[in-house]
C-alpha cells in the first residue's frame, strides 16, 4: 500500500495550485463565494466563468481526461482527481460540468463522426456552454417518466414540453436534451438525446429563483421548437441507454472535500481571532468539537475520493457505483454540516449574508442555503442510498409498476 | 499510488481469518466471556506458533521486522470474530512500550518471550479519576535506595488477572515513570471489574510494592513520552479491530435483511431498511479507507497526530452507529445473548474508551488544528 503521489503527480498538483492561486485573484466581487450562484447569478460572475474556461482550455485542462483522438491529454484518473481537488479548494469556476463532464462523454460514446468534429472542439476550447435538459416537473428522481416529446417531421424534430431545475439555462447557448421521440413509449424506451440551440424559436426560459433570491435555476418551455435532425445524438429511441452510460458514476467528489477543508481553515482563523464572553472562540468546547468533526469528515471523504480514483484505475466498476454514490451523499451532507456548524459558532453573525459585518464574507450563510440544493440535485441522496443498498449490499431493488 | 494490500498481506489475513473461524466461533466467544479467566490458553499458544506476535518486532529481538500494517490486518480479523484475547494488551500496548522505551536488555528479555506466547502483559495507566491525561497518573513510586516503593490503585487495566507482568505508569519526583512489575510481587492485588465488554478489565492495587530500579522502562520521568510514542500505532490497531467489527456487523445484518420476511417480502426490500444500511456502509467505507491511509503514514514515519485522533473519534462514533442500527434491523432477536450481533454492540461501547474517547480525541485534534 502506498498513498504517495508520483513525482509527476506532485508537479501537476503544484502547477494546478499555482494556476488557481494566481487566476482567482481576477475574480470580480460579483463572483462572491463562488459555487453555482457565483457562476450563474450575475453577468460578471458568468463572464469570469467564461474567462476561466478559456484559461483552462489554453492549458488543455478542460479535456485532460479525453482521448488524444479528440484533442485530449489522456491524463490519468489520479491527475483528474488532483485537479478536481485543487479546483475545489479554490472554489474556482471555468469547468462547465454539463459540457465537459456530461455531454462530451455522451458525444464520444454515441455521436457520429460529423457531430464529434462539430461539437467537441468548442467544449474542449471552453467556448461552448451547456445546460442539462433532463428534469421535468413530474420527472425528478424518476427521470425515465419524462414526457417532453420530440417528434420527427421531415428533416427536423418538433419539441413540446417543459424542463425544470435547469441550472444556468439563462446563460447557456446550448442544451443537451432528453426527450421522448416515440410518444406512445413508456419509461426508458423511446427516449432520445439532442443537441439544442437555446436561441431557437419557441424556447422560453423562466427564472426559478433560489430561496435566497439568486438566479441559478430555470424552467424551460418548448413550444413547437424545431431541432434539425442532424442534432439527434446517437440512435433514435436509444437515448436512455446513452444517458445512463454517462451518468458520471466515476466522479470522485474530491473537490467537495477540499472545499470543506478550505472553509475549515477560514473558520479556524476566524475562531482564533474572535473573542466572546471573555475568551477566544477557539477555546469554546462546542466550537472545538464541531471543527474537529468537520475536519474528520473532510479527511475520511478525501480518502473515499482517492479510493474512487484507484477503483477507476483498476477497472473495479461495481465498486465505483457504490463509492461514487457514497461520495455524493457524504460530501453534500458534510457541506450541510459545515454550514450549520459554522453559522452556529458565529452566533448572531451567522445570519449575515452579503453584509459588511458578515464573517467569511457571508460564505457560510450562503452555503447554508445553497448546499440544500446539493443533497437534492444530481440524484437525491435518497436515490444514492438506494443505489448503495442495491449495488453495494445486494438488497432487493424497488419494483416499478 | 497503490491502495491494495500485497500478496503476503492477503495471505496473512486469510490465515488469521481461517484460524479464528475454526478455533473461535461465536459460541466459544461467549464461553470465554463468561469464564473467570476470560482467556483461552490453548488458542494463545497456537497463535504464537503461527507467528502472529513477532511480526512487528525487529529482527534483532527475534521478530520479523514487518511493517505495522500487518498488525492492523490481524486486529481487523480478530475484530470480525469478536475474538477475546490478551493480544492487544500484550503484543501491542506493552510490546510497543518496550520497543519505544525499553533498554536493550529488557527487549532481549521480554520480546522473544512475548513472541513465543510465554508472557502475557498488561499496561496499567488509568486511575480513579479516569483521566486520559498525564495529570491523571498519580500512583506513587518512591525511591528507596536502588528500589522503588509503589503505592496506589490502577483501574481499567486490561488482562491484569492473567498477566505475568504489568507495566505500571507511576509518578516519581521526576514525573511519570514506567515500571515493569511481576504480577506475583507481594503487595500487588488484582480484581476483575464487571464491564460491558465482558473483558478482563481489572483493578490493580499496589500496597508497598517493592520494585527494583532496573525494572524501570526508560528514564525516570520519561513515562508519559513513551506512552505518547506508543499511542498512535496502538490506537490505529484498536481502530482496525473496531472496523473489523463494523464489517462483520454489516455483513450479518445484510444477510439477515435478505432472509427475514415480513409482509411477504424480505425486510431488506424496504427503503427504510435500505437507507439505514446504506448509511452503515458509507460509515464503514469512509472509515476503513482512512484507516489504511493513517497506518501507511505511521509506517512511513510521518507525523500523524491529527490523523490518528481523527480516526479514533470517527471509528468510535461509527462503530456505535453501525452496531446500533444493526441491532435495530435485527429486531427483537438482535437483543438476545444468544444472537451474535449483541457481541458487537457491546464491544463498540467497550472499545470507545480504549486509548481515548471521542471527546478526548476531538480536543486533541482541535489543539492540533490550532484552535
Amino acid at each position: 500500500m502506498d498513498f504517495r503521489l508520483t513525482k509527476e503527480e506532485e508537479l501537476k498538483k503544484e502547477a494546478f495550485e499555482a494556476f488557481f492561486e494566481s487566476e482567482m485573484k481576477n475574480a470580480p466581487p460579483a463572483f462572491g463565494n463562488g459555487g453555482l450562484e457565483g457562476v450563474y447569478d450575475t453577468e460578471e460572475g458568468f463572464e469570469f466563468h467564461t474567462y476561466m474556461a478559456g484559461k483552462l482550455a489554453e492549458k488543455g485542462w478542460l479535456s485532460m481526461g479525453w482521448p488524444k483522438l479528440y484533442g485530449g491529454q489522456e491524463a490519468s484518473i489520479m491527475e483528474q482527481v488532483i485537479f478536481d481537488e485543487v479546483r475545489g479548494y479554490y472554489s474556482a469556476p471555468g469547468v462547465d460540468a454539463f459540457a465537459v463532464d456530461m455531454f462530451a462523454p455522451t458525444l464520444m460514446a454515441g455521436a457520429s463522426d460529423e457531430q464529434k468534429a462539430r461539437l467537441l472542439p468548442p467544449i474542449r476550447d471552453g467556448k461552448a456552454f451547456y445546460c442539462q435538459g433532463w428534469s421535468e416537473p413530474d420527472a425528478g428522481s424518476d427521470l425515465a417518466s419524462l414526457t417532453t416529446t420530440a417528434i420527427r417531421e421531415g428533416d427536423h424534430y418538433v419539441v413540446n414540453g417543459q424542463k425544470t431545475w435547469t441550472t444556468g439555462a439563462h446563460r447557456a447557448e446550448y442544451m443537451f436534451l432528453l426527450a421522448r421521440t416515440d410518444p406512445e413509449s413508456r419509461r426508458g424506451k423511446g427516449l432520445s438525446v439532442f443537441h439544442l440551440r437555446m436561441d431557437l424559436p419557441g424556447v422560453q426560459v423562466r427564472p426559478l429563483l433560489y430561496m435566497n433570491g439568486k438566479h441559478v435555476y430555470n424552467e424551460v418551455f418548448f413550444n413547437d421548437v424545431k431541432i434539425p435532425a442532424e442534432d439527434l445524438i446517437g440512435v433514435e429511441g436509444e437515448g436512455w441507454a446513452l444517458t445512463r452510460q454517462t451518468m458520471n458514476f466515476e466522479r470522485s467528489g474530491a473537490g467537495g472535500f477540499s472545499g470543506a477543508k478550505r472553509y475549515l481553515e477560514q473558520m479556524i482563523d476566524y475562531a482564533r481571532n474572535t473573542t466572546r464572553n471573555g475568551q477566544q472562540l477557539s477555546k469554546d468546547p462546542n466550537a472545538r468539537r464541531k471543527m474537529a468533526e468537520v475536519f474528520i469528515g473532510a479527511e475520511v471523504g478525501k480518502s473515499l475520493a482517492y479510493k474512487i480514483a484507484w477503483m477507476h484505475q483498476k477497472g473495479d466498476f461495481a465498486g465505483l457505483i457504490t463509492a461514487a454514490s457514497a461520495s455524493k451523499l457524504f460530501s453534500t451532507e458534510l457541506a450541510q454540516k459545515l454550514a450549520n456548524d459554522a453559522t452556529e459558532i458565529m452566533g448572531l453573525y451567522g445570519q449575515l449574508e452579503d453584509d459588511p459585518d458578515a464573517p467569511l464574507g457571508g460564505a457560510m450563510s450562503d452555503l447554508y442555503q445553497m448546499c440544500k440544493g446539493a443533497t437534492i440535485f444530481a440524484g437525491t441522496n435518497e436515490i444514492q442510498r438506494n443505489l448503495i443498498a442495491w449495488v453495494g449490499l445486494g438488497l432487493p431493488r424497488l419494483k416499478f409498476k | 499510488m497503490d491502495l491494495d494490500f500485497n500478496k503476503e498481506q492477503d495471505m496473512l489475513r486469510k490465515s488469521v481469518a481461517e484460524f479464528l473461524a475454526k478455533e473461535c466461533p461465536f459460541d466459544t466467544v461467549r464461553e470465554i466471556e463468561d469464564s473467570a479467566e476470560g482467556f483461552n490458553k490453548k488458542m494463545w499458544k497456537k497463535m504464537a506458533k503461527l507467528g502472529w506476535m513477532e511480526i512487528h518486532f525487529p529482527e534483532a529481538y527475534g521478530g520479523l521486522g514487518d511493517p505495522f500494517v500487518e498488525m492492523t490486518i490481524i486486529m481487523e480479523e480478530m475484530g470480525k470474530k469478536a475474538f477475546p484475547s490478551p493480544f492487544f494488551s500484550t503484543v501491542i500496548l506493552c510490546g510497543l512500550v518496550l520497543l519505544e522505551g525499553g533498554s536493550d536488555k529488557q527487549k532481549k528479555a521480554f520480546l522473544p518471550k512475548i513472541a513465543a506466547g510465554k508472557k502475557i502483559m498488561a499496561l496499567a495507566q488509568y486511575e480513579k479519576e479516569a483521566s486520559y491525561l498525564e495529570a491523571g497518573i498519580q500512583l506513587s513510586a518512591q525511591s528507596e535506595g536502588a528500589d522503588y516503593i509503589l503505592n496506589g490503585k490502577k483501574m481499567f487495566v486490561p488482562n491484569a488477572n492473567i498477566a505475568d507482568e504489568i507495566i505500571v505508569a507511576a509518578r516519581t519526583i521526576q514525573g511519570v515513570t514506567l515500571f515493569l512489575v511481576d504480577a506475583k510481587t507481594p503487595g500487588v492485588s488484582i480484581q476483575k471489574m464487571q464491564t460491558i465488554g465482558k473483558d478482563n478489565n481489572c483493578v490493580v492495587t499496589f500496597d508497598n510494592v517493592n520494585v527494583p530500579g532496573d525494572a524501570m522502562v526508560g528514564e525516570p520521568g520519561a513515562g508519559w513520552h513513551i506512552l505518547e510514542q506508543m499511542a498512535p500505532k496502538a490506537t490505529v490497531a484498536k481502530c482496525a479491530e473496531m472496523l473489523g467489527g463494523c464489517e462483520e456487523s454489516i455483513a450479518m445484518t445484510t444477510a439477515y435483511a435478505k432472509e427475514r420476511v415480513q409482509y411477504s417480502t424480505p425486510i431488506g426490500g424496504f427503503q427504510a431498511i435500505q437507507h439505514y444500511m446504506a448509511d452503515m456502509r458509507v460509515a464503514y467505507d469512509t472509515s476503513i479507507y482512512y484507516l489504511h491511509k493513517v497506518v501507511w503514514m505511521l509506517d512511513e514515519g510521518m507525523d500523524a497526530t491529527k490523523e490518528v485522533s481523527a480516526l479514533k473519534a470517527q471509528v468510535n462514533e461509527q462503530y456505535k452507529f453501525i452496531t446500533e442500527r444493526a441491532v435495530q434491523i435485527h429486531g427483537g432477536i438482535g437483543t438476545t445473548r444468544e444472537f451474535n450481533i449483541g457481541l458487537f454492540y457491546r464491544r463498540a461501547k467497550a472499545f470507545e474508551y480504549i486509548l481515548g474517547d471521542t471527546a478526548y480525541h476531538h480536543d486533541k485534534l482541535a489543539d492540533a488544528l490550532g484552535m
